[in-house]
């Protein structure tokens, strides 16, 4: 995978950040990062069942950077959705307990890892069929009357009913922010075998604002900030895929690591200190969560 | 009042009581849906849908998410071969998934015949199998208020199975039941009209009939003059469809054999596609087939 341009962030766009709020978003990917750690350690171990899994591993940064500068919005996801629900303050017990097909999962074990919902934080659950949320979504935003946020990946984009409803979202003006994990992946295949038209084309042509941006936190805050009352929008956000589409497979480092780019910029700005406190009280609280899991006690055994 | 007169002033209302909205393809176009819908243009709860029949039962499982208890209008049921996703595999299924139903009012208008090999008749076959969803195919003004009713008090979706011959009824159709019938008609939306006609036939040739009106296909409603009737029946029964055989008719008849000792058998369309020119056509049973397969069966037993 090549996607070119430039991983760094203008230093001027950092700048329109407060400290607190860089912070809290580096909080939320370190939190995502080490609950989805934590769930390849099991999966890998065979302590979970062997549900088909999704990790949100690698898109983290771009959904921690989506929660803060667009909250309090309800949420249309899809599978690979576990940073989607974390971020915008789904409980992580509960969703530990889904992927353990357990009675107190969030969906009760219905949902398993692609099938999840928060009626608490607003997200809604997904039926599976890939972008069917964005029509639901759409239906959503214009009935309510309320900001929604819909995901998909770079795949389900490609469904013709989620650009049919991105046509009536445009048409009626509803009050919806699109965002395409672009992953440049379907499974294994790439964008350009699949297709010779990009998203953020789509869109525009629809009269829709969109942008095709990497998966940059402060780079997203910033065109969130400039979109967000000027609804409907799409962003395109490339990322790396860590692991495999389903699972905990990997083929090698992802091409960039975005994680390490924040940490760094983070550590420029002179937040080493906090960084560290941030990245420890997160390992720390994730594997409190799941040492359950990891080593049962006898009688859980 | 005719069946149209009562579909409309349920409409109106739930436009401008309830908060409620109606959405579809073509609403204000020629007749106002075979004057069903009250004509009403501009009104921002009568929603305009585009053509896209791929995303627009997503739309309306959105708006059913915000509350607005949508009726959604597909005015060829055979244009549910694309609309029906988002009702069969979203809607009904959320109720299971994540405890919260998705409550559509689904008109899927039927036909007789004369427009091809799609949008010809009943097509409630496709619906039944599906866990979570309810069918009805109302053909009076009283069976349709009834329909209403039940989907004002429940929140799943609910298939109105409709058909255009009934908009112009203004009378109330009730079973006859016989002390010693010779077979009972179970006929289903507009193969009530033929089998009418048939049962006249039939008794001119001294076969008496039973007719029990199909008003729920799912779930069937056995009642126990429905069981009655038909353990009562010399020569068991006979399902009378306006869709394919191989779908609610053969569901019914199997259910209903399951409950009596009686054999059910079962008439619809021809198992063919249907043609654009008259003598290619496939209608429902005719008066005359309907009396035919019936004193066949007879002969046979």
């Amino acid at each position: 995978m090549t996607q070119t341009g430039s991983l760094t962030t203008p230093k001027e766009i950092i700048r329109m950040f407060s400290k607190e709020t860089s912070l809290e978003v580096f909080w939320r990917i370190c939190l995502c990062r080490n609950f989805e750690l934590n769930v390849k350690k099991a999966y890998d171990a065979g302590l979970m069942p062997k549900i088909p899994i999704y990790l949100s591993l690698g898109q983290e940064t771009a959904t921690a950077a989506l929660s803060v500068a667009f909250p309090a919005v309800k949420q249309f996801g899809q599978h690979r959705g576990h940073d989607l629900y974390l971020c915008y303050g789904g409980s992580p017990q509960e969703l530990r307990d889904e992927l353990l097909g357990l009675p107190t999962g969030c969906a009760k074990g219905m949902g398993g890892s692609a099938s999840i919902h928060s009626p608490k934080t607003g997200m809604f659950g997904h039926d599976g069929l890939m972008g069917t949320q964005i029509p639901i979504a759409v239906g959503y935003a214009l009935g309510s009357g309320n900001k929604t946020l819909s995901t998909m990946g770079d795949a389900s984009a490609e469904e013709g009913y989620v650009l049919g409803a991105m046509g009536e979202a445009a048409s009626k003006k509803a009050p919806i922010l699109f965002v395409c994990m672009d992953n440049n992946l379907s499974i294994k295949t790439e964008v350009k075998v699949r297709r010779s038209w990009t998203m953020v084309d789509e869109a525009k042509a629809k009269g829709i604002p969109a942008h095709d941006l990497k998966d940059d936190p402060w780079l997203i805050m910033h065109y969130i900030e400039q979109i967000k009352n000027n609804l409907p929008a799409f962003l395109n956000i490339r990322y790396c895929r860590e692991l495999w589409h389903a699972g905990t497979g990997c083929d090698g480092p992802p091409e960039w690591n975005r994680y390490e780019l924040v940490r760094t910029e983070l550590i420029f700005l002179g937040l080493l200190p906090e960084v560290k406190r941030i990245e420890r009280n997160a390992a720390h609280q994730m594997d409190n969560l799941w040492k359950d899991v990891h080593c049962p006690t006898k009688e859980k055994a | 009042m005719t069946v149209a007169e009562t579909v409309k002033e349920i409409t109106r209302k739930h436009l401008t009581e309830n908060n409620g909205v109606v959405m579809g393809q073509c609403l204000s176009a020629v007749g106002w849906v075979g004057g069903t819908v009250p004509e009403m243009p501009g009104h921002p709860n009568l929603i305009e849908l585009s053509m896209d029949d791929t995303c627009s039962s997503g739309l309306a499982a959105g708006y059913a998410l915000a509350g607005r208890r949508p009726i959604f209008i597909c005015r060829y049921q055979g244009f549910m071969h694309f609309n029906q996703v988002f009702f069969t595999n979203f809607a009904a299924k959320a109720k299971e998934m994540w405890g919260y139903g998705v409550p559509i009012f689904i008109r899927a208008v039927a036909m007789e015949g004369g427009i091809g090999p799609v949008a010809g008749s009943s097509h409630h076959g496709m619906i039944i199998r599906m866990p979570g969803i309810r069918i009805v195919a109302p053909m009076t003004s009283g069976e349709y208020t009834e329909a209403w009713k039940d989907f004002m008090e429940h929140d799943a979706p609910l298939y109105v199975s409709e058909h255009r011959h009934s908009f112009s009824i203004d009378h109330e159709m009730t079973d006859l039941i016989h002390r010693q019938a010779d077979i009972t008609l179970f006929p289903i939306s507009a193969a009530r009209l033929n089998t009418l006609e048939a049962v006249k036939l039939l008794e001119k040739e001294g076969i008496i009939c039973n007719v029990i009106n199909l008003l729920w296909l799912k779930p069937l409603i056995a009642e126990d003059k429905m069981l009655n009737a038909l353990e009562n029946s010399r020569f068991g029964g006979m399902v009378v469809d306006t869709d394919y055989e191989n779908g609610a008719s053969k569901c019914i008849a199997c259910d209903l054999m399951q409950k009596t000792d009686k054999k059910v058998g079962v008439m619809g369309l021809e198992e063919r596609t249907a043609g654009f020119a008259p003598h290619l056509d496939n209608l429902p049973p005719s008066s005359e087939k309907i009396a035919k397969r019936i004193k066949e069966k007879i002969n046979r037993c």
